[in-house]
């Protein structure tokens, strides 16, 4: 488009072309030319403000972490230990604790994403689709802090009362894996935060299969059901190996927003600086920790400590959405599909 | 996300959108230069207060049209905001030492008493039925005491139908003074708590489910069938929580209520500890409540902002005077009279930029 | 093998048990994808059913004209409301112009050099953020620098959130704007600054607004960047330089209470701003699809 703009003469018409005088250019026409640079570097100028936000954010986290990094060095990621009033303080339980959640949202959310994609782009009668879509995207648009209230005052308890005793008493028999489903069953914890993050990341993971899905080319998919495949062999055999790539783009994506999640986690998650094996048990997550104590941080390196949290998150979502948006690009770049 | 966006795209005309939107940036630039209407005064800090404050501000805007901003965010967060001077004053529960007032700059004075009680959600036992003393509350707290008809608690309780249900701690996640006065009370009465885990405001617990403030406790031991949390007594009583009485130092088992939170002020000594900071745990007396505390106000004995500090402390006088009956009717013990005019004459301490005293 | 039709047939037919157990294999799984929209559809309704079974009994004309009470009293959230809506204001006008000049650099000047790929691909990681790694970041260089919360450091961090999602969909829908329409501007002399203000804007329009109620439903509910900006007011506030009152970290605050007056107004305040998030989704893309 803007090759249009190059090679434009923008200052107007070649004044030898009009039998009129050679008089200078007209002052409109050199307002134009003033007015041209000053739009462009105006643009520009906010579009490298964006650009350089990601790494103002990171250097003015690091800044602030500054203390808590030279206190305590690398082994502050593998200290379990918290112990605001002695000033020790290690990021392990958090840590552990937005993976164990996140992990648990993406088993659950990636294959129920990928029946949902199944469903909207195969089965669905075209009428539908659009309604369908638009439904399963309001699931996104529901603000955390709602997943947090619900999830707190009407899915814990069911929980308590219910789920967790039937799955203490069947999967929690079987030795070994049945560890993480011991321990009294309080309704919150690890395993209700990752439950609610699969229902918040499901729309999102859902979204970008589908968007790849539609991308196959239809000469393949009919080609393999001319040859008497079944929907589901299409699928798996023809529509996923193509858009594999673009599908992983989708769960990365998925699982950066799982990571980042604050409220929804912060009311069920139990704040509670321990680890332990079980699922049942109450934890921290790295968003949550940062949303109970911040504001109550005595201290500089209970501040800065809490910081350095806030600078691993996002140096860990912030790398997971590249790998996303690169896996993403790659499968565009295949089809031709300008990114 | 990915959108598929439909193609196309129309050249008519749809309404004037930057009109609305002229109308819409004149309308914030007006609320943007508006102050606020009356000289309001902003605190933060212990929950441990809150509903009384609350209470007070209250009825204090409706008297004198003036708003006291209170932000319930645990003692550690009230003085961490005094300390930067983000708030007009703090609050909290654990009385700073003398050491760190100088050197912040502040002067402290109690405001309000209140007693921590034990609180509980067991199936069959009702409001003050059951009996604890300090050692099982910290056997309990430590992680020891797993279940609720654990032989520890039948031996207090004979005659009280316990269930089997798995005890669930419940603490304050947050910096809180009232933690501090439940660790205080129970590192004094048993060797195991003190060793184990400590006193302080955020201290590390070997188990159970940290809440955010007392609301936050309260709200979970509400919520989670077996759990046990500490909490100031207005929180239980507000909320119907059911307490448990505890053994005092005379070895009596009592209820938690203003007569036996006023019995363990009774003997307090204002002004043994400079800044008043004197802790009320484990008094002497028959009628005592092992658990009880006040809660402490923080300024700045040199105020950057004048009028903030002078009305700070007329809302405090003002409770003072007009506030006993609120108080009383959350269970929470005014000042007596006494101590009320020794805080007074500590106000005088109070300065601006150039000594001169405020109020 | 000789092409045999009836061989062909043969193999097809519903007696071949390879034919059966891939056919019983595809039933299985279509009804597995099936029962997984059915899953997606369930969470939505219960959230949606709870919401309005709990809030209906807050949505009262007082929960928009009486203050945050204390503990015990009744009351509204007339404060928490127009602090959100002020603070959701002034983060949309100081977003949306930066978004949209900065899509416009990305989708009209950006087909040579680093600048524009490079600043599309931190967009879309922005887009994705943690939000309250944004409130962090604006405490760090706002509200630490000044000493106190106010309702400019939430103004703010909002605005960083609008951001992205303005310059997501400026940029996709000025791509959209076919070039002959630039062309023909162009050729008729027009200067590339009132091509792109008078021919792309106006033919992007929809997409763009659409981009920014996208972007205004987006902050409307959002909680942990203003956790740390703008603090929470307990009484009626209009000035924005002072910690402003606002929904989410109300209904935060109430919800993690004990208290069930508290509890009735935070699923009031819940119900209504997922009611008015919906709404504008909803309208958005009605909006955008229409033309």
């Amino acid at each position: 488009m803007s090759a249009v703009l190059d090679n434009a003469n923008l200052s107007g018409p070649d004044s030898s072309v009009t039998a009129t005088d050679r008089s200078p250019r007209p002052p409109m026409l050199r307002n134009n030319a003033l007015m041209d640079a000053i739009f462009r570097n105006l643009t520009r100028f906010f579009a490298f403000m964006v650009f350089s936000l990601l790494a103002a954010i990171i250097v003015s986290l690091a800044i602030g972490a500054m203390p808590s990094l030279r206190e305590f060095g690398m082994p502050f990621l593998w200290t379990e230990e918290w112990d605001p009033v002695q000033e020790k303080f290690g990021a392990l339980t958090p840590i552990v604790g937005t993976l164990v959640t996140s992990a648990i949202a993406l088993l659950v959310a990636i294959p129920v994403s990928f029946g949902i994609a199944i469903f909207l782009t195969e089965l669905s009668p075209v009428w539908l689709r659009r309604p369908l879509g638009t439904a399963i995207e309001m699931l996104a648009a529901i603000p955390s802090i709602i997943y947090g209230m619900w999830g707190l005052f009407i899915f814990a308890p069911l929980f308590q009362t219910h789920v967790q005793p039937f799955l203490k008493a069947t999967i929690g028999q079987v030795p070994g894996v049945g560890l993480l489903f011991s321990g009294p069953p309080i309704g919150i914890g690890m395993l209700t935060a990752g439950i609610i993050l699969a229902v918040m990341v499901i729309p999102f993971i859902a979204a970008v299969m589908r968007d790849v899905f539609e991308l196959v080319p239809p000469l393949l998919k009919e080609s393999a059901y001319g040859l008497g495949s079944t929907t589901w062999e299409v699928v798996w055999r023809v529509v996923l190996p193509f858009t594999k790539v673009g599908v992983i783009g989708g769960v990365m994506l998925g699982l950066g927003r799982a990571l980042g999640e604050t409220m929804a986690v912060t009311f069920v998650i139990g704040n509670a600086h321990r680890l332990n094996a079980s699922l049942f048990a109450p934890g921290n997550s790295i968003a949550s920790a940062l949303a109970n104590e911040f504001n109550e941080a005595v201290g500089t390196l209970y501040t800065a400590a809490l910081i350095e949290l806030g600078l691993i998150l996002f140096l860990i979502t912030t790398v997971v959405l590249a790998l996303s948006k690169l896996l993403l690009m790659q499968l565009a770049k295949r089809e031709g599909v300008s990114t | 996300m990915n959108h598929r966006y439909s193609s196309g795209n129309s050249m008519t005309n749809k309404g004037n959108p930057m009109k609305f939107a002229h109308l819409l940036g004149a309308a914030f630039a007006v609320a943007a230069t508006t102050s606020a209407l009356a000289a309001d005064i902003t605190g933060a800090g212990a929950t441990f207060p809150y509903p009384i404050y609350s209470k007070w501000a209250d009825a204090y805007k409706k008297t004198t049209g003036t708003g006291m901003n209170y932000q319930s965010i645990g003692s550690g967060g009230g003085i961490k905001q005094i300390t930067a001077k983000t708030v007009d004053f703090g609050a909290s529960d654990m009385p700073m030492k003398a050491e760190d007032l100088q050197k912040n700059g502040l002067i402290q004075f109690p405001a309000v008493m209140g007693g921590v009680v034990p609180v509980l959600k067991v199936e069959g036992v009702k409001p003050g039925q059951l009996k604890f003393t300090g050692e099982l509350l910290g056997e309990i707290y430590l992680g020891k005491v797993v279940k609720w008809n654990d032989p520890a608690i039948a031996k207090l309780n004979p005659g009280v139908k316990l269930p089997g249900d798995d005890i669930t701690v419940v603490y304050r996640s947050d910096g809180s003074g009232t933690t501090f006065l439940w660790t205080n009370y129970l590192s004094k009465v048993s060797a195991n708590f003190k060793s184990g885990i400590g006193e302080g405001t955020s201290v590390k617990w070997p188990a159970g489910v940290g809440g955010k403030g007392n609301e936050g406790v309260a709200s979970y031991v509400q919520k989670i069938n077996g759990a046990i949390g500490y909490v100031e007594y207005a929180y239980a009583k507000q909320n119907k929580l059911a307490h448990g009485q505890v053994q005092n130092k005379a070895g009596k088992f009592v209820e938690p209520d203003d007569e036996t939170f006023k019995a363990a002020a009774a003997n307090a000594d204002w002004k043994s500890v400079p800044g008043m900071g004197v802790v009320l745990t484990d008094q002497a007396g028959d009628k005592a409540w092992p658990i009880t505390g006040a809660s402490f106000i923080l300024l700045h004995a040199k105020q950057a902002k004048p009028e903030a500090g002078r009305e700070v402390m007329k809302f405090f006088d003002w409770s003072f005077k007009n506030g006993a009956k609120m108080a009383a009717e959350l269970d929470y013990v005014p000042m007596p009279d006494t101590v009320v005019k020794e805080i007074q004459a500590s106000w005088k301490g109070v300065t601006d930029g150039s000594g001169k005293a405020l109020y | 093998m000789s092409a045999n039709l009836n061989d062909a047939s043969a193999l097809a037919r519903e007696d071949n048990p390879i034919f059966r157990r891939r056919h019983r294999r595809n039933a299985v799984m279509m009804s597995v994808s099936t029962l997984a929209l059915a899953f997606g559809l369930f969470w939505l309704m219960w959230i949606i059913g709870v919401l309005l079974w709990q809030g209906a009994g807050a949505l009262r004309l007082s929960l928009f004209t009486q203050m945050t009470p204390p503990p015990g009293g009744t009351g509204g959230l007339a404060n928490a409301i127009f602090g959100s809506v002020l603070m959701a204001g002034a983060g949309t006008l100081i977003g949306t112009p930066i978004g949209i000049l900065a899509g416009t650099y990305l989708a009209e000047y950006g087909h040579r050099g680093w600048l524009a790929p490079a600043t599309r691909f931190i967009n879309d990681v922005l887009l994705s953020a943690p939000s309250i790694v944004i409130g962090l970041f604006v405490y760090a260089i706002y509200v630490a620098q000044v000493g106190h919360f106010s309702g400019w450091a939430g103004a703010i961090a909002l605005a960083i959130i609008v951001v992205p999602v303005v310059v997501r969909t400026t940029d996709d829908m000025l791509k959209l704007v076919p070039n002959s329409l630039r062309e023909a501007a162009v050729a008729l002399g027009c200067p590339s600054w009132k091509m792109i203000t008078m021919i792309s804007y106006r033919a992007a329009r929809a997409g763009i607004i659409t981009g920014i109620l996208l972007a205004i439903a987006r902050i409307a509910g959002e909680t942990a960047p203003l956790l740390f900006t703008a603090l929470n007011n307990q009484f009626w506030s209009t000035d924005m330089n002072k910690p402003m009152a606002n929904l989410p970290v109300v209904i935060f605050q109430f919800a993690m209470s004990p208290y069930e007056d508290w509890h009735t107004l935070a699923w009031g305040g819940a119900a209504l701003i997922t009611l008015l998030v919906l709404g504008i989704n909803i309208a958005a893309r009605a909006l955008f699809s229409r033309k």
